[in-house]
């Protein structure tokens, strides 16, 4: 019997009973499988693309692409100095990091020592800045032409769709946080009326609204020479419209820094009121003083210099409206139809996470003598902040996936210029592997965001 | 009826202000309760009536219904909707041969009777009802593509288009991505290293990238993976780009069905002597996929606006056959009229899904408690 | 010299014989055959050159030229259309067999991304069309423009050749399709739309005014249009080339559509006669029917009759046969003999 026992014991050491067999075939099997795959397809490819004396590598984005990019802007491309530049900011942040992790398990207090706090601005400071200073060569701003190379190109296409991407987050967000507020209006209307417009937008593709947008709405404005002309001010056609470009004057960096300083000051006159807050209890007066400092200290230096800014104003030379800036109209199309419809997602968004916040909470600040607005500001909104930031961010990745519909109606954004090059290049794999590399690295980037920010909120909670 | 209620209970206490009831009460309550309330409302109320009078002025007063020749909207202000009704056919079925247009009208109702049946609970309960719906999709294909041995006659898929094409590609997509989608989950939930890594690397692939760069990998790419000379269709190309993107959401969305079950049914399950698959299939998923049933709604609903894309890969589906009608000089200018129908008619079957789905979420709810 | 040249001819002719059949096996013209069909891919829609009639039907220039090769090989046709942008992932892919699709033969298209040109069937340069009310004459007034204009062609890259050598600006607005193209301009969009001067001729005769428009004179650029196919099955070029110069040679030899099945018969001119099959290998050599060239031609007649059918005097677009006349009458259409 025994002998038996011993006997089915060996045997199931390596049976498939045994579930750490089993893993280890699976696991085994699934490499096989997809590693055969990965060959058999990779095989393919290069046969078809020998065969038919394709080319590949990406040697291709050296070359000069020819073509014209109808909306184009300085972009930076990276010199070498630019590598230094990098591991000087790591090195400086992992020195920091390291020199914490020593002092703390020395047992002394982080805040308290005001030379931790020295070095550590040191390290993450002033050695970067010194790197720049000494490689003063971390990139150079080119502006794309006919003349420069695909690689460009797809510089160029990916700061549009960053462009693009951002305006159209903001847009959505102050969309969405109006009408999600207002679903919770206690004004029936007005929240019945935020709820169509939830209702009716969200369910309807965004790639129709943008074309509804473009064709129907943009298209048929008038023609140049028929514009609706305020003024000579701000002038709409189905060429886009044109506004007063401010463009700045020498004087205009000593009045940028006048405005930071006024900030900077603002910012610590409130940390100092709310210390007096703390430790007294007394309110000092916060709104008129701080726009005093806001408007008084910039406005004088601003009328010091002598404005140093000079509006310049569209006017109509030759066939179009020159000077002033000038959205185009797919620019316009796409910012309208992304901001609008996630605009309606972000409502939702809102709207739950201002229901999650019980009304226990809003009715303790009530009893607590705060007022309405005081209610929201204070103690609603910034519980809701914690539930809607999750999903606020994954709309935000959603707008800039969906700025690559631009290529639906030529607005030249990564995807749109990728498939230019695509053609004139032929090297598909090459242009559609970058364009997800770009686009993964914008999701990673915003996840680990997003995991930065459930861990810190998980903290606070405690 | 509930003033019925309120009127049977004798008034305990003293009853509410004379001014909150009744519908002056209601409307002072809600509309006009303090000043800026007031504004407000006068607000939205000009705000309602300039948009409502101006779409019956556009879509009704001024508009022109019937005529055939385009040349009948010529001076109108309003809408012109012959260019809806005179491409009726083709925003449904797009470029379908024009005298076989019967056959999928003969689908649709195939599909429209069995959901018919599903009314009555006996039939719905019978074996031959389910064989029915499990053969319904062959059938639906065999009458839409056509087949030599039914001696009906092939239709090439370039000439699929309209309402058809949208909802072939989302349900099929649907259907193919939901199985997929469920491996995904599991594996990304294996203790397993190498499937896990394999699951979570496909899944966050995919769901970083905007679906028009999946679509342009199946359309463009997919070509050059295989052998010369094998050839996938084109719409089978898009479609087996949407199956890929949907999958990886669907994976997302069991996942989080998977985590709404507590992991000690599963170790009870597995306690019991039930084997991973046994217990996955008898008792852990058919409580997860419970959960997570409105959520899968709403993923169908995003698949049916985002097959919309496979027209920049050069499909017509409805959004494309709206473009292609525009197109044709003749309704020239009628943008309007055709993107407003157009976008109606993905409203209401967006609409009435997201409606279906906060149904079976409210049941879902009341029957947990 | 002459007797060199004979003796490789001859050596020719002998492996030519002796590997019979095999000459001519191409996986491309396998696969259309088992398949009973040859994919052609056409342009989404451009008047006189491929558009589909009211009933559905495809018509058009280029698409009587993809009618004549599928009847040179006994099969049926399925016209598959394609964008400017969709175009070349299409041929390589394998989802068209052939693409006669206003496609420029440049240097980069025959080396990079592996395709190879099997003639010209059309020699075009490409124009600019502007309002008539702008008053603009000529393209050296198109400073400060913006213009319309095809993703993915040689039209924006020699948009931009020209503008730059000049020392002009400009601004591209640049779509998918020609169809996009020409809406965008007609509603005012770009005060310039360029392209082919056919395709111009095209596009205006399908706006609503067309007598709005007026084509400059400047022609930028030389598009010699023509037939391309994969690079690396020699034999399927060879067959579309040849059919290609069927067409045009029987132009040459007064053959028409009518009078083809006739000639066949009485024709005395040797050429002919091996052209249509009647005396020689030719068909045999290509892979195909002894009456290939024939049953081309009965289909669409020849170069003239096709041009003047669709794009000619007489038509919307009223061409002028200009380059794409005979060289003995002008033109430079010029077809290798048949021998
Ligand atoms: N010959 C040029 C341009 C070809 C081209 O795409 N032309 C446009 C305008 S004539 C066209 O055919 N469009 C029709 C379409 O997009 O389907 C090239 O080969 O790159």
């Amino acid at each position: 019997m025994t002998e038996l026992t011993q006997e089915q014991g060996k045997v199931q050491l390596i049976s498939w009973r045994n579930p750490a067999v089993r893993s280890v075939v699976y696991q085994i099997v699934s490499v096989v499988l997809v590693g055969f795959a990965a060959y058999t397809i990779f095989q393919n490819t290069v046969a078809n693309l020998t065969k038919r004396g394709i080319a590949s590598g990406f040697s291709f984005l050296n070359i000069e692409s020819g073509f014209a990019i109808s909306e184009v802007m300085p972009v930076p491309m990276l010199e070498p100095g630019f590598v230094s530049f990098i591991s000087s900011i790591f090195l400086g942040l992992i020195a920091a990091f390291v020199l914490h992790k020593w002092v703390t398990r020395k047992g002394k207090t982080v805040g308290g020592d005001y030379r931790l706090v020295l070095l550590t601005i040191f390290f993450i400071f002033v050695v970067p800045a010194i790197t720049y200073l000494l490689t003063n060569h971390i990139f150079v701003t080119e502006t794309y032409s006919e003349a420069s190379s695909y690689g460009l190109g797809l510089v160029t296409g990916v700061f549009n769709t960053i462009k693009m991407s951002i305006l159209g987050c903001i847009l959505a967000t102050i969309i969405g946080f109006f009408v999600g507020i207002a679903r919770l209006s206690s004004n029936w209307l007005v929240a019945k009326l935020a709820e169509t417009y939830v209702e009716i937008i969200r369910n309807i593709p965004v790639l129709l609204q943008i074309f509804f947008w473009y064709f129907a709405v943009i298209r048929t404005l008038p023609m140049v020479r028929e514009s609706i002309n305020f003024f000579d001010v701000f002038i709409i056609n189905n060429r886009g419209i044109y506004l007063p470009d401010p463009t700045p004057l020498p004087g205009f960096h000593p009045f940028l820094i006048a405005l930071f300083v006024a900030c900077v000051g603002v910012y610590f006159r409130l940390r100092h009121v709310k210390a007096v807050q703390d430790l007294t209890g007394r309110q000092l007066p916060v709104l008129f003083p701080s726009i005093a400092i806001l408007i008084v200290f910039p406005g004088l230096v601003w009328m010091g210099l002598g404005a140093p800014v000079e509006l310049s104003y569209p006017k109509l030379t030759g066939f179009n409206f020159t000077g002033g800036l000038n959205p185009s109209p797919e620019y316009a199309a796409m910012l309208m139809g992304l901001s609008i419809y996630h605009g309606s997602q972000i409502a939702e968004i809102v709207r739950s996470g201002i229901q999650a916040v019980s009304t226990g909470q809003k009715e303790a600040a009530r009893a607590l003598g705060l007022r309405g607005g005081f209610v929201m500001r204070l103690v609603v909104i910034p519980q809701a902040m914690r539930v809607i930031i999750p999903p606020l961010t994954s709309q935000y990745l959603g707008v800039t996936k969906n700025s690559s519909l631009g290529v639906a109606i030529g607005f030249p954004e990564l995807v749109s210029v990728g498939g230019t090059i695509l053609n004139q290049s032929g090297q598909a794999i090459e242009i559609i592997g970058i364009t997800m590399a770009v686009y993964l690295a914008a999701s990673l980037m915003i996840s680990v965001f997003m995991n930065w920010y459930n861990e810190k909120m998980k903290l606070v909670e405690r | 009826m509930s003033g019925e209620i309120i009127g049977a209970v004798p008034p305990l206490e003293a009853g509410p202000p004379k001014m909150n009831i009744g519908v002056v009460g209601w409307i002072r309550m809600n509309l006009f309760n303090t000043w800026y309330n007031s504004i407000l409302t006068v607000l939205s109320l000009s705000l309602i009536y300039y948009t409502v009078t101006s779409l019956l002025n556009w879509g009704v007063r001024l508009a022109r219904f019937t005529g055939v020749k385009p040349e009948d909207c010529q001076g109108i202000d309003g809408a012109c909707w012959p260019v809806i009704s005179d491409n009726w056919a083709f925003f449904m079925v797009g470029t379908y041969p024009y005298e076989l247009r019967w056959r999928p009208l003969m689908a649709l109702l195939v599909v429209v009777a069995l959901i018919m049946l599903a009314v009555w609970p006996r039939i719905r309960r019978m074996r031959l009802y389910q064989l029915a719906w499990l053969v319904s999709p062959i059938v639906i294909f065999i009458i839409i593509k056509g087949s030599d041995t039914f001696g009906l006659s092939q239709v090439d898929t370039r000439h699929w288009g309209g309402v058809m094409l949208t909802v072939i590609l989302s349900v099929v997509g649907i259907v193919f991505a939901f199985p997929i989608g469920l491996m995904l989950a599991l594996g990304r939930r294996s203790r397993m290293p190498v499937i896990n890594i394999l699951c979570v690397g496909y899944i966050e692939m995919i769901r970083g990238v905007p679906l028009i760069t999946v679509l342009f990998m199946s359309s463009i790419m997919l070509p050059l993976f295989f052998p010369e000379g094998f050839n996938l269709d084109k719409v089978l190309r898009a479609q087996i780009g949407i199956i890929m993107f949907a999958a990886a959401y669907q994976a997302e969305v069991v996942r989080g069905g998977l985590q709404g079950v507590d992991r000690g049914q599963e170790e009870a399950a597995m306690a019991l002597g039930l084997s991973y698959w046994q217990s996955m299939v008898l008792i852990v998923l058919p409580q997860a996929l419970k959960i997570v049933i409105p959520t899968m709604v709403s993923s169908a609903i995003s698949l049916l606006k985002d097959t919309s894309l496979v027209v920049i890969i050069g499909l017509f589906d409805l959004l494309g056959i709206a473009n292609l009608v525009l197109a044709n000089p003749i309704w020239l200018g009628k943008m309007f009229e055709t993107y407003v129908f157009v976008a109606a008619i993905y409203w209401v079957m967006c609409f009435s899904m997201s409606r279906y789905a906060r149904r079976l979420e409210i049941r879902f709810s009341a029957g947990d408690r | 010299m002459k007797i060199r040249i004979c003796i490789i001819a001859a050596v020719f002719a002998l492996v030519a014989v002796g590997s019979g059949q095999a000459l001519a096996a191409s996986p491309t013209l396998d696969s259309i055959k088992s398949r009973g069909a040859l994919k052609c891919g056409i342009t989404t829609a451009l008047a006189g050159f491929a558009f589909a009639d009211k009933r559905g039907v495809w018509r058009g220039f280029d698409v009587d030229f993809c009618r004549a090769l599928a009847a040179a090989l006994g099969v049926k046709v399925k016209f598959i259309p394609t964008n400017a942008k969709e175009r070349f992932p299409a041929l390589q892919s394998g989802e068209v067999d052939v693409l006669f699709r206003n496609t420029t033969w440049t240097l980069s298209r025959d080396t990079r991304l592996g395709f190879d040109f099997a003639g010209v069937n059309y020699y075009d340069g490409q124009g600019f069309m502007v309002r008539k009310d702008s008053g603009i004459k000529s393209a050296k007034d198109l400073d400060g423009a913006t213009v319309c204009v095809n993703a993915g062609t040689t039209t924006e890259l020699n948009l931009g050749d020209y503008f730059r050598s000049n020392g002009m600006k400009y601004k591209a607005v640049v779509y998918e399709t020609g169809t996009e193209v020409r809406q965008a301009y007609e509603a005012g969009r770009c005060d310039v739309h360029t392209t082919d001067a056919s395709g111009l001729a095209a596009q205006r005769s399908a706006m609503k005014v067309p007598g709005d428009h007026i084509i400059l004179p400047e022609i930028i650029s030389k598009e010699p249009l023509g037939p391309a196919v994969r690079h690396g099955d020699n034999e399927w070029g060879d067959i579309v080339r040849w059919v290609l110069n069927a067409i045009i040679i029987a132009e040459e030899k007064g053959l028409t559509q009518g009078n083809v099945s006739r000639m066949a018969i009485s024709t005395k001119d040797p050429e002919v006669q091996r052209l249509l099959g009647k005396t020689g290998s030719v068909g045999d050599d290509l892979g195909l029917d002894p009456d290939w060239a024939l049953k081309a031609i009965r289909k669409i007649g020849n170069y003239g009759e096709v041009f003047e059918r669709n794009i000619g005097k007489k038509t919307p677009l009223a061409l002028a046969r200009g380059l794409n006349q005979l060289w003995s009458k002008g033109g430079i259409l010029y077809a290798p003999p048949v021998r």
